[in-house]
């Protein structure tokens, strides 16, 4: 067994040099098992490498869904329907193996509980748990590891139990714990939702760090419209399971049809909208002091 | 710690501002509370914090300032290692857990700590119903919290087949539901949409109206600024700074404010660049704007 991994293990690295066509979904239509209603209809969206979209959308809108159908867990781990196809860099999800999706296409869960194993006696462990079920060899785990945990700001944290971290350490924790796996892609669900203003800004900023050095291409699902401002090249707002708006981030985000779509507009367009509403005219200096 | 302005603790007489007040909600004390956690993790240092009924405050500090281990004395869940934590002058630890359920509703950060029953209906009936409540009193109660939460549809759902951000508000209606005089919400607005942030400030500002004492935990410094009267800002398990959002988040408390790794919201930015004062919310600097123009 773990010779087995090990081989799949180099198998990955030598993949990591493969051309890297992006994660490309075509048409994408999902239906969980047993729903009367379809989650996604006829999704078209393209995630080239080293770049950042950003996903938004009203609840049940049907951005968790997206997430899971692009790291290949629907219909891979927990069945349904899918219509359409899902590449990444050109191989189809459904063709591939669960641990060689994981290593080319990472996701991070919303609820950090969801994530980490509950098995470990330390962060450190935890971090260490992916790349050591691809059989890689210590100094390379140990290594991972310790970047991961950097990426994620919480070196301090590597001796600490898991179990008692608080929310927002907690979903740092599982940030780091799919960054150790490396992947070409990761795929994001508000990993930011229990996080303070400073841990919001370490993972935007990790974020857009690793999506230029690492050249992975990161889907980031936020509520916080500020985070994606700040951090996405594109914007694509989902509404009931169909792409309902997209396009250069900072066109979506001043789009007056956000706020119908239960999206909440960055805090600078919202200032801006409220004092053109009040009938006085826009001071020039205003814009400067939000900038 | 730094007190700011006139409207921290001790200025508002027991129940006097809310006549139409629907239970009588007990002060609340910490008095010099410090706590550690088995392995040693010191959460929370010597905190004196005194919450009069009614008062609406919201807690904001980095993640694991020791925010949620403070509301978690609240209702007895935790013990302090040292220090008291009093309702209405007594000791909780004298206080009967049964009792103190019925006087603090707590709203976990988590709502998977919390959910456990196999319909919607049944897991908002189960708090009021450890209370005494039955019959038609307890259906109206889980009628009119659903309603609340916006989830009056969905009473014959299986918890579970509600998505993350509805489970919280599921989460939070099975706490309106115990109708406590005091209500703590630990991070109410996370992974909520618009419209569900809106629901939630509505739920505040309602129990904020009928005198409840409304407690709650936020990183959301808009939502802060507009539905709370009095700030609390901790650091490392201390409480460093209070007072209303209008001193919290003004420009001389930006420094202490940026020490515990909190930003102020963007309104009291441009008021204070522009000269204008205190403009913790968008309708305050608007407002100052139009006053000044």
């Amino acid at each position: 067994m773990s010779g087995e991994t090990a081989v799949s293990g180099e198998t990955a690295v030598s993949g990591e040099a493969a051309p890297r066509a992006g994660l490309v979904l075509a048409g994408v239509g999902y239906r969980y098992a047993g729903a009367s209603a379809a989650a996604l209809v006829s999704i078209d969206l393209r995630l080239e490498p080293g770049r950042v979209i950003g996903l938004a959308g009203a609840n049940e809108s049907g951005k968790s869904t997206l997430c899971l159908v692009v790291a290949g867990l629907a219909p891979g781990v927990i069945g349904g329907r899918l219509d359409g196809s899902v590449r990444v860099d050109g191989i189809e999800t459904t063709a591939m193996r669960p641990h060689e999706l994981a290593q080319r296409c990472g996701l991070l869960f919303q609820n950090a509980a969801t994530q980490l194993s509950n098995t470990k006696a330390t962060v450190f462990e935890e971090v260490a748990f992916g790349p050591c079920n691809l059989g890689l060899p210590v100094a390379e785990v140990v290594s991972r590891v310790w970047w991961a945990l950097r990426m994620a700001g919480i070196e301090a944290l590597a001796p600490r139990d898991p179990a008692r971290l608080s929310g927002g350490q907690a979903q740092l924790v599982a940030l780091a714990s799919v960054l150790a796996l490396r992947p070409g892609y990761l795929v994001l669900d508000e990993p930011t939702s229990e996080l303070d203003p400073a841990g919001t800004r370490l993972v935007a900023d990790a974020l857009a760090r690793i999506a230029r050095e690492t050249g992975a291409g990161i889907l980031i699902v936020e509520h916080k419209t500020d985070v994606l401002a700040r951090i996405a090249d594109e914007v694509v707002v989902l509404e009931r399971g169909a792409v309902a708006l997209s396009g250069p981030a900072a066109t979506v985000l001043a789009d007056p049809r956000l706020v119908a779509l239960g999206v909440e507009p960055p805090a600078a367009v919202r200032l801006e909208r409220a004092v053109r509403v009040s009938g006085i005219e826009w001071p020039a200096a205003l814009a400067e002091a939000i900038e | 710690m730094t007190a700011l302005g006139s409207t921290a603790a001790g200025s508002t007489p027991a129940g006097s501002t809310h006549a139409g007040s629907t239970a009588a909600a007990p002060s609340i004390e910490l008095d010099t509370v410090s706590f550690a956690y088995p392995d040693g993790t010191r959460a929370l240092s010597n905190v004196a914090l005194r919450i009069e009924p009614g008062e609406s405050v919201a807690i904001v500090g980095q993640n694991g300032s020791g925010k949620s281990t403070l509301v978690r004395h609240l209702n007895g869940l935790l013990r302090p290692t040292t220090g008291r934590v009093l309702l209405d002058g007594r000791d909780v630890r004298s206080t009967h857990v049964a009792r103190l359920a019925g006087l603090v509703g707590l709203a976990f950060q988590n709502p998977d700590r919390q959910l456990f029953a196999g319909r919607v209906s049944a897991e908002v009936a189960f708090g009021p119903r450890n209370l005494g409540v039955r019959g038609p009193a307890l259906e109206e109660r889980v009628r009119a919290a659903l309603e609340e939460v916006g989830l009056a549809a969905e009473a014959s759902t299986n918890p579970y087949d509600l998505g993350y951000s509805r489970r919280k508000l599921l989460a939070l209606a099975s706490v309106l539901a115990m109708r406590t005089p005091v209500l703590v919400l630990d991070e109410p607005t996370t992974g909520q949409d618009a419209r569900g942030v809106g629901l939630v400030r509505d739920v505040v500002s309602r129990a904020a109206g009928d005198g409840r004492t409304v407690i709650a935990i936020s990183h959301d410094m808009r939502f802060v600024a507009e539905s709370f009267r009095r700030v609390v800002v901790m650091r490392e398990g201390r409480v460093v700074l209070e007072g209303p959002p209008e001193a919290v988040f003004g420009e001389a408390a930006w420094p202490e404010l940026r020490a515990a790794y909190l930003e102020p919201p963007l309104p009291a930015v441009a008021g204070a660049r522009l000269g204008l004062g205190a403009t913790p919310t968008e309708a305050a600097l608007v407002a100052a704007l139009v006053a000044g123009n």
